[in-house]
């Protein structure tokens, strides 16, 4: 089963066509990276797959939904990870991964794995975030997905601020879930390493795909 | 997640919020002498104690309204600082129940400010309260402070979305507490009894409050998901 189908789908930021033309199928439980020059469209598929932006054209399902009519409908699905990190800055660590549990009722055994597999100690988890780095940040950004166990992962650079071992624990993470069945769709310039783990590519060029 | 209800999510909004306060102290550390000060300059600008007592209260609810831009702008700044409005609309979080919750944190937030400038203005304006006064002065408090917090957090919502937020937000929010404003500063002179006022003569206000209180939650609950959606 298809976890995104899109057909030639077009998606306009400011009369610019940010997508002038996107087509992919994405399978249940694989990792897709999504590659492409900077400006090529890659977070704005992302975040059409979240039903953030109106479709004008072209067929669009995510998760049997139909995102070009029901936007909203498919979000609460997804867990996303921009390039900001969507966190209460002046709230701990734990704080944020806790608010995000509470949203899944999530228990306070699930909030202590998160917070481990993104080696964010007692010390880091009790820390406001405003305090700590933005490797750190993002740490905690990714245990905040974590905790959610979303269905659909959208992951916009979620390497970048990150350690070497922060990196391979990432991996580990995003390895796991899919194996667990999630899908998780990777926009990235960090490709040889994304590569890796992935199971398809998607390449972008001025908003059209080229090839998957 | 499967979308949760609108009463659940105003209660972790409220809770968050509130735990954002109980960390930073900023009510208490910042605004709390922000408000007590407009208080003392007013009674400083206005010295003479007949003169002082007749606009005690109204000076005590624009201290409150002055104080509360503060509480919003910072309410909102925590969550589009670092994009967290934006990941819980991702997360299909129910927007009123946002809503709801935000004015809850508030109200909490105003009430307690407005309890320490009535209590301010009793001792800097030499007023007395009687048992029948003090119970109007608190449905007063109540009525007043919950018209505020809907309308804040939707004006709010929409300033924090726009650039030049701080200096938007008075622009917008101004004229419409204009008649919450006025309410509540009748209804508290009556309280006080300045200017020949009676207590019966503030219950009357208090209903206008109390419809304006719950006229602002319904349009902003209908308004503020697709304000924060557009």
């Amino acid at each position: 089963m298809n976890v995104v189908d899109f057909s030639d789908v077009v998606v306009t930021y400011d009369g610019y066509p940010a997508l002038a033309g996107a087509s992919a199928r994405i399978e249940t439980g694989h990792i897709v990276l999504v590659r492409g020059e900077n400006g090529a469209g890659k977070s704005t598929l992302l975040r059409t797959i979240a039903g953030l932006m109106p479709i004008e054209r072209g067929t669009a399902n995510v998760l049997g939904v139909d995102v070009a009519h029901h936007r909203a409908a498919v979000r609460s699905r997804i867990g996303m990870l921009s390039h900001r990190n969507g966190l209460f800055l002046e709230l701990t660590a734990r704080d944020n991964v806790e608010f995000w549990a509470r949203c899944v009722g999530a228990t306070a055994g699930d909030v202590a794995d998160a917070l481990d597999r993104m080696r964010l100690t007692h010390e880091l988890s009790s820390t406001l975030v405003t305090k700590l780095s933005a490797g750190q940040r993002r740490r905690v950004a990714l245990a905040s997905l974590v905790v959610r166990r979303a269905e659909l992962w959208l992951l916009d650079e979620p390497h970048s601020g990150l350690d070497e071992q922060s990196r391979t624990d990432l991996d580990a993470v995003l390895v796991e879930a899919s194996r667990a069945g999630a899908t998780i769709v990777v926009a990235s310039h960090d490709t040889d390493r994304v590569a890796t783990i992935a199971q398809s590519t998607i390449t972008l060029v001025a908003g059209r795909t080229v090839g998957s | 997640m499967s979308g949760i209800g609108t009463s659940r999510v105003a209660r972790m909004i409220a809770r968050k919020d509130v735990t954002v306060e109980w960390r930073g102290r900023v009510l208490v550390n910042q605004v709390l002498p922000f408000a007590a000060l407009v208080m003392v300059m007013f009674a400083f600008a206005l010295d003479g104690d007949d003169l002082l007592q007749r606009a005690a209260s109204g000076l005590a609810w624009m201290a409150t309204v002055l104080s509360m831009f503060v509480v919003i702008s910072r309410s909102f700044l925590v969550d589009t600082e670092d994009g967290a409005l934006d990941a819980m609309r991702v997360a299909g979080l129910d927007m009123r129940g946002v809503y709801l919750g935000k004015s809850l944190a508030l109200f909490a937030q105003l009430l307690v400010l407005n309890v320490v400038l009535i209590a301010l203005s009793l001792l800097l304006y030499h007023v007395s309260l009687t048992v029948e006064s003090a119970i109007l002065l608190s449905c007063v408090v109540v009525s007043a402070t919950a018209g505020l917090s809907f309308v804040g957090v939707l004006y709010g919502g929409l300033a924090a979305l726009s650039k030049g937020r701080e200096t938007l937000l008075p622009l917008l929010v101004l004229p419409v507490v204009a008649p919450v404003v006025i309410g509540a500063a009748r209804a508290t002179e009556s309280a006080y009894g300045t200017a020949g006022a009676r207590v019966s003569e503030g219950w009357p206000w208090v209903g206008l409050l109390a419809v304006f209180a719950v006229a602002f939650a319904i349009a902003g609950l209908l308004s503020f998901p697709s304000l924060i959606e557009e």
